[in-house]
């Protein structure tokens, strides 16, 4: 009996530590939650820009080398990047304080690992998307954001906690949505990045957050 | 019938042995320092389990120097993955 016991134990360990050894497990549910409401300011501050400049989102997307676009342009870019830097402050900040709670160190090979799958689809996706706005293809902005994006988590998806593939198949989903519908890009990559994530980060949290909590 | 405990391997006893074991046959070249963190060993404790497991033919060590630094990295070898297996194969077969 207690030979099975130590065997069970051993088992349990092994699991344990290969998991831990290959996943980056301190992403938190709050970072998920946090991006998910800068997200959505993001989009209501940007649709709230449009509106006071009497301009619907539609109609900006055919604005083709004309003036006019240029100042949209310029408060769109910085609201997406203003998004993009804070949601990412956010990830760093909670994963450092999960990691410090269970005494993982934060870079470690495995956080390498899981930032080069990352960042490879991110960063292709990103410059294309700056190719985009310069030849003035707004209208594939929105959507692209949210293919690449999606395609870097699934991406990572074997380096972590799966439920971000789970993600990334509904960010790829709603991106190519919103290419066949670009009139709708903006709502749909409020919902993409804002509701989404609110989602993904609710159900981490449950998953394995709250009960860690709860055994103190 | 075939005793499944005699099929436990002596040399996976240990659970610093069983740790590293676990940790390689999941990771290539995985150096001494995030071994040591993973299994939250002490420098010493490690370095002689390490041995042991290298004398058994588990495991190949790798020595280069990383800024000036010496970094030892471990790699199971073939050897190694086919005890390890058996020796899961054989745990789980206690359970049942």
């Amino acid at each position: 009996m207690k030979n099975s016991e130590k065997h069970l134990q051993d088992l349990n360990e092994i699991r344990q530590i290969m998991e831990r050894s290959t996943k980056f497990l301190s992403l938190s549910g709050w970072a998920g939650i946090l991006a998910g409401i800068i997200a959505i300011v993001g989009t209501v501050a940007a649709i709230l820009y449009l509106d006071s400049r009497a301009i619907s989102y539609e109609a900006l997307l055919t604005m083709h080398h004309e003036d006019a676009a240029n100042a949209p342009l310029v408060f769109f870019i910085a609201d997406a990047t203003i998004v993009l830097v804070l949601a990412l402050s956010g990830a760093v900040f909670f994963s450092c304080r999960k990691a410090k709670k269970s005494g993982e160190k934060i870079w470690s090979p495995v956080t390498k690992r899981l930032l080069y799958h990352l960042a490879l689809p991110l960063v292709t996706g990103g410059i294309l998307v700056l190719i985009l706005v310069w030849q003035r293809n707004v209208h594939l902005v929105a959507p692209f954001t949210l293919i690449f994006y999606g395609l870097s988590l699934v991406n990572a998806g074997k380096y972590t906690n799966r439920e971000i593939v789970w993600l990334g198949i509904a960010e790829i989903t709603t991106g190519l949505a919103a290419t066949i519908w670009t009139q709708h890009g903006l709502w749909l990559w409020g919902t993409g990045f804002g509701i989404y994530h609110i989602i993904y980060g609710i159900t981490l949290y449950h998953k394995y957050e709250r009960k860690t909590v709860a055994h103190g | 019938m075939d005793n499944p405990i005699k099929k436990l391997n002596k040399d996976f006893e240990s659970r610093v042995r069983l740790g590293v074991m676990s940790v390689l046959s999941v990771n290539e070249w995985v150096d001494f320092n995030t071994l040591k963190d993973l299994l939250e060993v002490t420098d010493g404790n490690l370095a002689s389990h390490i041995r042991s497991l290298e004398t058994s033919g588990y495991l190949e060590v790798r020595k280069q120097f990383v800024a000036r630094k010496p970094k030892t990295s471990y790699n199971i070898t073939l050897k190694g993955k086919k005890a390890f297996s058996e020796h899961l194969s054989a745990l789980e077969a206690l359970l049942k």
